[in-house]
């Protein structure tokens, strides 16, 4: 409650700045605009500048450091008998005073001494909240006055705010490469973590998954095997499937629509095709669970054929129509991209327009086609909520479309939803997938991107 | 006209020829008649399951508030007041109904009719308004999922539908209240305004909806600005070097890099480094907004990308600084465009599900979240959580819920489409 007063009197104090600012330059020339070196706007946003940006940033700083320094200072005072604790017991501790303090409901059995350690908890909380107030407004008082005595006429402000913008707007485009290096990071260290339990080649090459390790030496079924190639067969099982249906029918679409389609008939159906690809994923899935799978296994029992109810298949065809829309849209803007001469060309020898969409406009938009179709494999390949849904959990080595396989992405969403514990092979072996579910989709991609970009080249 | 043999070939094969034509063209025809078709058979099975969740099954019992129940000590403290044992209240009023019902074993299935949070809400009642104690009135409540399913599929309770969890004595009982009128059918406001719950005649996307806008206020916050000073920057100012294209790639690759790796980033970065609250909608807003900054750049270049030069260079001649240019001109003129790509790209947020059950939104939530630290779900991920529990019920409140979800989109973009054509200049 008091951070987020304090927040609100820190805008209102910068707010308040923008008007002191601008009415100290106005008064210091008397009026006389023309001899300000700045219009009167930017010498408000200078004090303003000065009255809040140094005051986030050291809110940030509050935020990210409070946490850790009010834990350290606990542990350090922490009575006798939690001492030697190691780091898990630790943390499930410190959560138990957070919870403590809170009154919520503890994991414990709560005593006295733990009651002073949460109350102690509950003081330093607001030790601090006083601490960063205090920090705060001073500091937001003393940009403002700072801000306040450097205005005169001959002051350079706009200099000042526009290079705060300039460098504001760099480091907002810094983030998306931060985000990848992130990405990149975070997989990579836990993956190094698990391949120093579990080999490389074990997970690249191993023929058998089975992720459940043993608590105990004795325990039975928990083989913890880490092989990832039932994994990535299964994957590639249901994107070929989803290929199978998307590739005709968005193909065939596309073809309509680019050649034959009357402009009307396009405006009309174009968005109604990408209304496919705006449905949300967990619809399709609800859709696959429990309306397709069930009718693919009724027809299966009806001719005599065993169809599980978790069936690649199902699973498959109904990603296939969620990606219909991805591979229409990309072949329709190869196909548009074929020069219309090579049209002309082929129906001034007399070819029928199927023809010449077979023989000339096809061959030519190709590689467009192809890196639409590889984007289409990756997004395949990374989807979930259908294949958690409608696909298995069990690693089969198979490639029957009718028995049930697992995914990659449905692996780690089942290794990573419950508890975790975080020096498990089980829970890292999750960021590993990750790891190669992000290098596989990244090199389908690329590889996509530059096929697509050649092609357009050839006829700009 | 002489016809050389070339010619004549030519004749003959052309009707093949026209007909293969016509055959292909009919591929395309029907290429497009099957997608669409998937769509409509997607949509209307949906809407069809979803749309028996907005009503739900009442049944009107007469409750006597007997003062020794409620409140023996007669002291009227609420403490005492919410205390007391109110599904006992709810049971004496069925056992009322039908006096002949005896064993044990029948009695558990008469109370088995009505939902076990029908005594939650006699208490609420009797908490309201303390002086309904010692009165007798006619409480319409909340008939248990069975009754419900039943009631939808089978209004009069002929057939035996044991199936259904409704065996024949069951079904006789709701047959009388028929006949006398203390069974009905209302709009289904629970399903609104509560949260989740294991019962499905209590459930409601209330939590679930709440904990969605709470996560998209934060994704907008976030990458709404940042999107659009990203993409000032590297339409208007960004010098042709190396760093920019390593940007420029990093952007589009980001597009198209898999939503739920971005659940892992988030489990690595923001729970497990950060130390931030599982299950909140801050770190979900957090995950959301890294996933849809890409679509917001992208969009908002394009939308800069569509102000002509003119309109730059008219302002820098007037004594305009570049940044004044583009702020003062350029973005105003390219908001409508910004703002659409930005309604886009949250509706991909809204409707996405993986990420978060990487970062612990998928946990069982009672409580409708009330701020952004507190644990909370989202829509998406309350559907995946219905679709897979057992009970035959949840089936269409899942349905349910979809149909819901689907009509937020369906604003959003239609929002978006308005705003385009209503704002988008010809230059």
């Amino acid at each position: 409650m008091l951070s987020s007063t304090v927040f609100f009197v820190l805008v209102l104090l910068t707010f308040a700045g923008f008007y002191m600012g601008r009415s100290k330059a106005v008064s210091s020339v008397s009026g006389e605009l023309r001899e300000l070196q700045s219009l009167p706007g930017y010498y408000g946003y200078y004090v303003a500048i000065w009255c809040g940006l140094p005051v986030m940033l050291l809110l940030g700083l509050w935020f990210s450091l409070e946490p850790r320094i009010i834990e350290m200072i606990l542990i350090s005072e922490m009575p006798e008998r939690f001492a030697g604790l190691s780091d898990i017991q630790l943390n499930l501790l410190i959560n138990d005073i957070h919870n403590l303090a809170q009154n919520n409901i503890t994991s414990r059995q709560v005593d006295a001494e733990l009651m002073a350690v949460a109350e102690r908890y509950a003081a330093l909380k607001q030790t601090s909240a006083w601490a960063m107030m205090v920090a705060t407004l001073s500091m937001a008082i003393a940009g403002l006055t700072y801000g306040q005595r450097s205005i005169t006429p001959a002051f350079k402000a706009s200099n000042f705010v526009e290079k705060v913008i300039m460098a504001a707007l760099i480091a907002s485009s810094t983030i998306a490469v931060l985000t990848t290096i992130g990405i990149v990071l975070s997989l990579l260290f836990e993956s190094i973590r698990f391949f120093n339990m579990v080999s490389p080649a074990d997970f690249l090459f191993g023929l058998e998954w089975s992720p459940q390790t043993a608590l105990r030496p004795d325990q039975v079924g928990s083989s913890g095997l880490f092989g990832a190639i039932p994994l990535l067969t299964g994957t590639l099982l249901i994107s070929f499937i989803a290929m199978m249906v998307a590739a005709p029918v968005g193909l065939l679409s596309a073809m309509f629509m680019a050649e034959y389609a009357n402009p009307r008939f396009r405006a009309a159906v174009k968005p109604l095709l990408e209304i496919l690809a705006g449905v949300p994923t967990v619809v399709y899935g609800f859709f696959a669970a429990l309306t397709v799978a069930p009718l693919f296994r009724g027809f299966g029992v009806n001719i005599g054929l065993d169809i599980s109810s978790e069936s690649a298949l199902a699973a498959g065809a109904v990603m296939g129509i969620m990606i219909i829309p991805f591979v229409s849209s990309m072949s329709d803007d190869a196909i548009r991209a074929v020069p219309l001469a090579m049209r002309e060309g082929s129906m001034g020898l007399g070819a029928t327009k199927s023809e010449t969409i077979k023989r000339v406009i096809f061959p030519a938009a190709l590689p467009g086609i192809i890196g639409g179709l590889l984007l289409a494999v990756s997004r395949a390949i990374g989807e979930t909520m259908i294949v958690v849904m409608a696909a298995g959990l069990s690693a089969n080595l198979t490639a029957n479309p009718l028995e049930a396989v697992t995914t990659i992405t449905v692996q780690i969403v089942s290794l990573l939803t419950g508890d975790q514990e975080f020096d498990s092979p089980k829970t890292l072996s999750a960021f590993a997938l990750g790891l190669l579910l992000f290098v596989v989709t990244l090199i389908l991609n690329i590889i996509a991107l530059k096929i697509v970009k050649k092609f357009r080249e050839k006829y700009d | 006209m002489t016809d050389t043999p070339t010619m004549k070939r030519v004749r003959e094969g052309l009707k093949r020829r026209y007909r293969s034509e016509k055959r292909f063209q009919s591929f395309g025809i029907l290429a497009i008649v099957l997608a669409l078709g998937f769509l409509v058979f997607l949509l209307a099975n949906v809407f069809v399951q979803g749309m028996s969740a907005f009503r739900t099954t009442e049944i009107a019992v007469q409750v006597y508030f007997d003062p020794m129940v409620i409140d023996p000590g007669g002291t009227r403290e609420r403490e005492a007041l919410s205390k007391a044992n109110y599904r006992g209240l709810v049971r004496k009023s069925l056992r009322d109904i039908f006096p002949d019902v005896k064993d044990r074993q029948d009695k558990r299935r008469l109370y088995k009719l009505l939902s076990t949070g029908a005594g939650f809400n006699l208490r609420k009642e009797v908490l309201d308004n303390p002086g309904l104690i010692g009165k007798t009135l006619t409480v319409w409540m909340v008939a248990s999922d069975d009754v419900d399913m039943a009631f939808k599929n089978n209004a009069s309770f002929d057939k035996n539908v044991k199936s259904q969890g409704i065996n024949a004595k069951q079904s006789a009982w709701l047959r009388d209240l028929k006949a006398s009128g203390q069974i009905r059918s209302v709009f289904n406001k629970t399903f609104f305004l509560s949260g989740d719950s294991r019962e499905p005649e209590l459930a409601g996307i209330g939590g679930a909806v709440m904990g969605s806008l709470l996560s998209l206020a934060v994704t907008l916050a976030i990458s709404f600005p940042l999107g659009a000073m990203t993409a000032v920057y590297l339409e208007e100012f960004a010098p042709k070097n190396r760093w920019t294209e390593i940007i420029e790639v990093n952007i589009n690759n980001l597009a198209s890099v898999p939503s739920i790796i971005f659940g892992l980033l988030g489990l690595s970065v923001f729970l497990n480094v950060f130390n931030m609250n599982r299950s909140s909608p801050m770190v979900g807003g957090l995950v959301l907004a890294l996933m849809t900054l890409p679509t917001v750049i992208i969009a908002g270049r394009a939308a800069l990308k569509s102000v002509p030069p003119s309109i730059r260079e008219a302002a820098l001649s007037v004594g305009a600084s570049p940044l004044q240019a583009v702020f003062h001109h350029v973005l105003p003129l390219s908001m409508p465009g910004m703002l659409t790509g930005a309604i886009i790209g949250m509706a991909r947020a809204l409707g996405e599900t993986a990420p978060l059950l990487m970062i612990g939104m998928v946990a069982f939530i009672v409580d409708v979240p009330k701020g952004f630290a507190d644990p909370a779900t989202a829509l998406p991920v309350q559907i995946f959580l219905w679709a897979d529990s057992p009970e035959r019920a949840f089936e269409e409140k899942t349905a349910a819920a979809i149909v819901i979800l689907l009509a937020f989109l369906i604003c959003m973009n239609l929002i978006a489409v308005i705003m385009r054509k209503k704002f988008e200049r010809k230059w």
